[in-house]
């Protein structure tokens, strides 16, 4: 894991968040929902900060962090991918396009192309079930999307 | 408490309000299998989750299967815990299980040991119909424990471990799903994490997924090799629960086969921990007596309570969590490094050899010394005090290797200077049993009177947290006592904020002392086991002709000849130890 240097004013920002929660234990899903809005990730120096604010294991906080799919561990890349894969989309093989994605981008879920170009990540339901299988890139959406138009998409933003 | 009534397989049974089936089936004779499930009675600790299913049984009048160590019995209920249905659903939840395990049992260190197998085995499952992906981990090797993950079944015992009863937290489940598993942190390494080695979950762990490094044929090429002499000493919890691997009752004394069996493998000398034992309670003893002196004289800067530094486990947890408390311990090395120092110098001067080509081999109930063992200050010009420690479940290898049989082998005695004890040494197994010996060596020291009853009960048992007061010949001497690295954390917050009263704390960092070594045969939950441990340990003590340290005729020589005082120049540099600030380092 490559180490990174947080700004002094974001860690304070940071705290800030952890002390609006009054650094209890029981907050930490809401505080790293703020963290993650502040540094728009939870690298490891994020998570050891939150863990020595609200005295709890850095291990338990990487528990969390790993458990739920909409947190992240690497920084979005320009274009955010996701695959809806509620129930709907699910059934109309949107596994099959996540994995597509993965493939031509090599990378895993929560992974961000070297380049930083591409993240790729799963969503649970969008509400746009009609459309199923559904990809956003960014804020816009696609509908009905198969596992030939992925390159497409991908393209799009080359 | 009130109380409930129910049926259990058509036999009715009471329980107490809050008992699960699993409990009150017990009660009746009818043991329901578990696999994640694990009740720790003396460390007062019990993991259930709930999360395999083997345990569900069938509830009238319930649709779903219930999981019984998770459910409480209630007034009237009818439970049945072996229908064709529950059978049904337990082999299916064991085919899972198995589906995403490697089949290594013929291989594997926990083969014969291991919960997943025997539950496997009992539920006769023979082949696997469920085929898929299997996860895949790297293997983490640390000083102490390797960690294999691809055979994690994720009960969670270890994270409960080390979480809950050790307060030290470095594990836990990541992930979810198929790829969940129990790791540290950003799945560093152990080695990089805050882990003490005390190896708990290790002692918790039902299969193969955590075990400790494994040292034997390190030891056998050192055995074989002609250039090398080697000496091999014992721990004392070793020969409280050696036997137990060769199918003896728990709390059989095996020390004399012990040693027979050493010496039949080809160990050059065997020698014992008591002995270095009783040299700890020489300097320890000592060093407790100075800072008494000096508080009593008015001296306000004296470090007190002072804490024992015997176990490696210990020492790792306040050099990570304490680091701004590293005067507070006593400076004394642990018997294991005392023997190693001894060893390497006065011995091998005896023995004419260089300290290259004699090897120190350690027998310990505990995975710490494996690290321990193998920290740079212990080491001379790279050659360390020593060399090789193995658990008492790895000598029980070797001697089955060795085609010993155990139990036919005739008593024999230790090797001298370094195999003679006291019971003082032999008691250091215990919880209480190190600041026991200490007392009887203080207390003739500090009052010049003889100590007539040696017998310290008010120091003995099990409770986590245990503290008494023993008369100085007028002054109360205030003593605690913590096992299990939660409780230690207790007395240490004390210590911290000033509020302890306290003059000596002992502390041990697994469940029970050294006899609950996470080196030891496995007790499978059965905290029994340990509390039989301990009664044989101090009925070896009680048979002892020579029960105080300072009594023991080889230390006697030992100082007269070599060593000069206790805690004098010389012992100073060959018995005393200093600490690290290993907290990690967070901005
Ligand atoms: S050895 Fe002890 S500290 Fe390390 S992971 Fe296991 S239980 Fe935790
Ligand atoms: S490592 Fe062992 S004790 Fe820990 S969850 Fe896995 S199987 Fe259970
Ligand atoms: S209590 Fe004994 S077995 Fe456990 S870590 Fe300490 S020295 Fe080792």
């Amino acid at each position: 894991m490559t180490k990174i240097k947080l700004a002094d004013s974001k860690v304070t920002e940071l705290k800030q968040v952890c002390a609006k929660f009054d650094n209890q234990k029981n907050e930490l899903i809401n505080i790293l929902h703020g963290a993650q809005e502040l540094f728009g990730y939870l690298p490891a120096e994020v998570q050891e900060i939150i863990a020595q604010q609200l005295s709890v294991d850095v291990a338990h906080v990487y528990g969390v962090v790993t458990f739920y799919s909409f947190f992240s561990m690497s920084p979005k890349g320009e274009h955010p991918i996701s695959v809806c894969m509620g129930t709907a989309c699910y059934v109309r093989g949107a596994e099959k396009v996540l994995d597509e994605f993965k493939r031509i981008l090599n990378v895993k879920i929560g992974e961000t192309t070297p380049d930083g170009k591409f993240s790729v990540s799963s969503l649970r339901c969008v509400g746009a079930c009609g459309l199923a299988p559904v990809v956003t890139v960014g804020s816009k959406v696609y509908g009905r999307v198969t596992i030939e138009e992925v390159q497409q998409i991908i393209n799009e933003y080359q | 408490m009130s109380q409930i009534k129910l049926t259990i397989d058509n036999k009715t049974v009471q329980v107490a309000q809050g008992t699960s089936i699993v409990d009150a089936a017990k009660q009746i004779g009818v043991n329901i299998p578990t696999l994640c499930h694990m009740k720790l009675e003396h460390v007062g600790y019990e993991n259930k989750p709930g999360g395999c299913r083997i345990c569900v049984v069938e509830l009238e009048g319930r649709k779903n299967l219930a999981p019984a160590c998770k459910t409480i019995c209630t007034e009237g209920m009818q439970v049945s815990t072996h229908t064709l249905r529950v059978i049904n659903a337990r082999r299916t939840v064991m085919e899972l299980i198995l589906s995403d395990h490697p089949a290594e049992c013929l291989t594997c260190v926990k083969s014969g040991k291991c919960d997943l197998q025997t539950r496997a085995q009992e539920l006769g499952i023979r082949e696997i119909p469920y085929q898929g992906e299997q996860s895949k981990y790297k293997e983490d090797k640390s000083p102490a424990i390797i960690r294999d993950m691809d055979k994690c079944i994720m009960c969670r015992r270890c994270e409960m471990m080390c979480k809950q009863v050790q307060t030290v937290g470095c594990l836990s489940a990541i992930n979810r799903g198929f790829e969940s598993v129990v790791a540290p942190a950003f799945e560093m390494d152990l080695e990089k994490s805050t882990c003490t080695y005390c190896g708990q979950c290790v002692a918790v762990c039902p299969t193969g997924a955590l075990s400790e490094i494994d040292n034997t044929r390190k030891v056998i090429a050192a055995l074989v090799n002609p250039n090398k002499t080697v000496i091999v000493q014992t721990a004392p919890a070793v020969r409280a629960a050696l036997g137990e691997e060769f199918g003896l009752e728990p709390g059989t004394l095996v020390t004399g086969k012990m040693v027979s069996a050493l010496k039949k493998i080809g160990f050059d000398k065997v020698f014992d921990t008591d002995f270095a034992a009783d040299l700890t309670i020489m300097e320890e003893g000592t060093e407790l007596l100075n800072r008494l002196q000096k508080h009593l004289a008015g001296d306000k800067n004296v470090k007190l309570p002072i804490l024992t530094s015997c176990c490696p486990g210990w020492v790792n947890f306040f050099e990570t969590n304490y680091p701004d408390m590293l005067d507070v311990p006593s400076t004394a090395k642990s018997p294991q490094q005392m023997f190693g120092a001894i060893a390497k110098t006065y011995l091998a001067e005896q023995m004419k050899l260089k300290r290259e080509d004699l090897v120190v081999v350690s027998v310990m109930p505990c995975l710490a010394k494996k690290y321990e063992s193998q920290r740079k200050e212990f080491q001379v010009n790279g050659n360390p005090d020593v060399d090789l420690s193995i658990t008492t479940r790895e000598l029980s290898q070797m001697i089955k290797g060795a085609n010993l049989n155990f139990n036919e082998l005739h008593n024999e005695e230790f090797d001298n200077p370094m195999g003679e004890s006291t019971g003082a040494g032999v008691i250091f197994a215990n919880t209480g049993g190190v600041i026991e010996a200490a007392v009887r060596t203080a207390y003739e020291l500090h009052t010049q009177k003889t100590l007539e009853k040696v017998d310290f009960h008010e120091l003995r048992g099990f409770e986590g947290i245990r503290s008494a007061t023993v008369d100085f010949d007028g002054f109360p001497l205030k003593i605690g006592i913590a096992h299990g690295l939660g409780h230690a954390r207790q007395l240490l917050n004390e210590v911290k904020a000033g509020t302890s009263t306290f003059h000596a704390i002992e502390i041990m960092a697994c469940p029970g002392g050294c006899i609950g070594g996470a080196g030891q045969p496995y007790h499978h939950g059965d905290t029994n086991i340990l509390k039989q441990r301990a009664a044989a340990i101090y009925r070896e003590d009680a048979g002892k002709a020579i029960r105080k340290s300072h009594q023991n005729p080889f230390i006697i020589k030992l100082y007269d000849e070599f060593l000069g005082e206790p805690c004098g120049e010389k012992a100073h540099k060959l018995l005393h130890t200093h600490y690290f600030d290993k907290k990690p380092k967070v901005k």
